[in-house]
């Protein structure tokens, strides 16, 4: 029954594949711009919750409540003072702003922390919730996945339901109209990317708990976040879950069928083939504008 | 015209497009409580004139005055701030939002915040078909919806002026009438009204002064009951009329 083992990880681990694309995903919908530094960005939050976790002596809780601090401070800065300054210059500029965001944060971690493999050292790792002859869930895994629901509710609930959210929206509908609303939309980005970086964060931890990572991670997991984006449709965040599933899935059934060598290719396959027959997503509708 | 009853004045201003000058030292004065339309044909420099009391142009030299504060240079949503709402051209609906999102939307600002629920109620008892429709997404109401969407939005934030840019566009006109009605029982309420139209007529009619704009300049102003039609029309199509008729 290995096939049900290997289906039930893939799902679990579709939630931490939704986490990481999700800020990646909410920065493209409403500013329509391709975070090239977001996996970067994701794993100095792992750094930094790693530091944090050894100050409070294991207490992962209080590290990634420091962490968010600490990442939503860089994201406004970043945000402030580079980016929204180039958003409205075309294209490219934003694009090169992030890539530079990107090589410098990767190189910083790596003079900081040197070119070792990390972890953060947790007990969830070897627990099984659940046990039976069939199959057996990870204590580690199930984590991802709740903190993915949870987090993916509690963002529709503010989109949705706060002014915070409703100005975000109509900013990435119609910025001039958003204006006139009397909404500070350069200020409302930073806001984003602020938000982006609370999710950032978690996902950081999550990441952190479940892997080791290099300085030089982040790129793998941007290539994650875009899969997971492009499959499950752009600023779409039920779309991410799903999206995080369906790459979970994929992965660890090419593992199964032919191989572990295999799991990412498998992943990436199926990315190429619901990019042929469904560019928009899986759940976004096709234009609308 | 006495100055503490002028609500907004524009004193000589003048607005580029790169190399292209939109409008050459156009001055217009509005009076508080009153209904000013602008008309204008095509690319006159309507929209500009409008876009640029708004701050979403910059204007290369002249003047913006409102309430006696010079708003010219501030950034768009800090005008909104100040009291100016405008239903733009093509009503800019939020299309993702739900009509009753679109409608808190235009209670953004701090002062509209604390009463939104009573200015719900007002924009709903204005026009009621928005009611019904509250819970679906603007991007599924018909064009005239949508007009009275834009016009609702921009009055929920309790505005001292509204700016109202073609809300007759492509629009039916028993729909029009019934918009236009909808103008006059918002401006009894105290609020000044600046409309921008390219129908002479309707214009005169809906208006109590009205200013003529060609190729960027006023060519004509006037008490609206006062000016004559046929005159407005040739300010209005200027030496090229005869090519047009």
């Amino acid at each position: 029954m290995q096939i049900i083992q290997s289906l039930l990880n893939g799902i679990l681990l579709g939630g931490l594949y939704a986490m990481v694309a999700l800020g990646m995903s909410l920065v493209f919908g409403i500013m329509k711009l391709t975070n090239i530094a977001h996996g970067d960005l994701i794993i100095v939050a792992t750094y930094i919750c790693m530091v944090m976790a050894v100050q409070f002596s294991g207490n992962l809780l209080l590290a990634v409540l420091i962490t968010i601090c600490f990442m939503m401070l860089i994201g406004f800065l970043l945000q402030t003072f580079l980016i929204n300054k180039v958003l409205d210059k075309g294209p490219e500029p934003p694009l090169l702003v992030t890539f530079g965001i990107s090589i410098t944060l990767s190189n910083i971690l790596l003079l900081v922390f040197g070119a070792d493999a990390r972890y953060i050292p947790n007990t969830l790792k070897t627990i099984n919730i659940v046990n039976t002859e069939h199959f057996s869930i990870s204590a580690i895994y199930l984590l991802n996945f709740i903190v993915a629901i949870v987090v993916i509710c509690t963002l529709h609930y503010i989109m949705k339901n706060t002014f915070f959210g409703r100005s975000i929206r109509a900013t990435a509908d119609d910025v001039t109209t958003a204006e006139l609303m009397g909404v500070n939309t350069k200020r409302i980005y930073s806001y984003t990317m602020c938000l982006a970086m609370v999710i950032s964060s978690i996902a950081g931890l999550l990441v952190g708990m479940n892997y080791t990572y290099y300085p030089s991670t982040g790129t793998e997991y941007l290539i994650y976040a875009f899969g997971v984006v492009v499959i499950g449709g752009m600023g779409n965040q039920m779309g991410i879950l799903l999206g995080g599933i369906i790459l979970g899935i994929a992965q660890l059934m090419g593992a199964y069928f032919f191989g572990t060598g295999y799991q990412l290719l498998a992943g990436y396959l199926v990315l190429l083939i619901i990019l042929t027959i469904r560019p928009q997503g899986i759940l976004s509708k096709a234009t609308r504008r | 015209m006495t100055n503490d009853n002028v609500l907004l004045a524009i004193d000589k201003l003048n607005v580029h497009y790169r190399q292209f000058q939109a409008l050459y030292d156009v001055s217009v004065k509005i009076k508080k409580g009153s209904i000013v339309s602008i008309i204008g044909s095509n690319g006159a420099g309507k929209s500009t004139l409008l876009n640029t009391i708004l701050g979403i142009n910059r204007p290369t030299s002249g003047s913006v005055t409102f309430m006696d504060q010079r708003i010219d240079g501030l950034p768009t949503n800090r005008i909104a701030a100040k009291g100016l709402s405008m239903s733009p051209e093509g009503s800019r609906v939020f299309p993702n939002l739900t009509v009753k999102e679109n409608l808190l939307m235009g209670a953004y600002i701090p002062q509209a915040r604390k009463n939104k629920e009573a200015m719900l109620e007002k924009a709903y008892d204005l026009f009621p078909v928005l009611k019904e429709k509250s819970k679906q997404e603007a991007n599924y109401l018909s064009g005239g919806q949508r007009q009275m969407l834009a016009i609702a939005r921009a009055i929920m934030a309790g505005p001292k002026i509204l700016f109202c840019d073609e809300i007759s566009l492509g629009l039916a006109p028993v729909v029009i009438k019934d918009i236009y009605k909808k103008i006059q029982e918002i401006n009894d309420e105290g609020i000044t009204i600046v409309l921008i139209e390219q129908d002479v007529k309707r214009s005169l009619k809906y208006s109590d002064y009205s200013y003529v704009i060609l190729k960027g300049n006023i060519v004509m102003e006037g008490k609206s009951s006062e000016l004559p039609v046929e005159e407005v029309t040739d300010a209005y199509f200027g030496e090229n009329k005869y090519a047009i008729y």
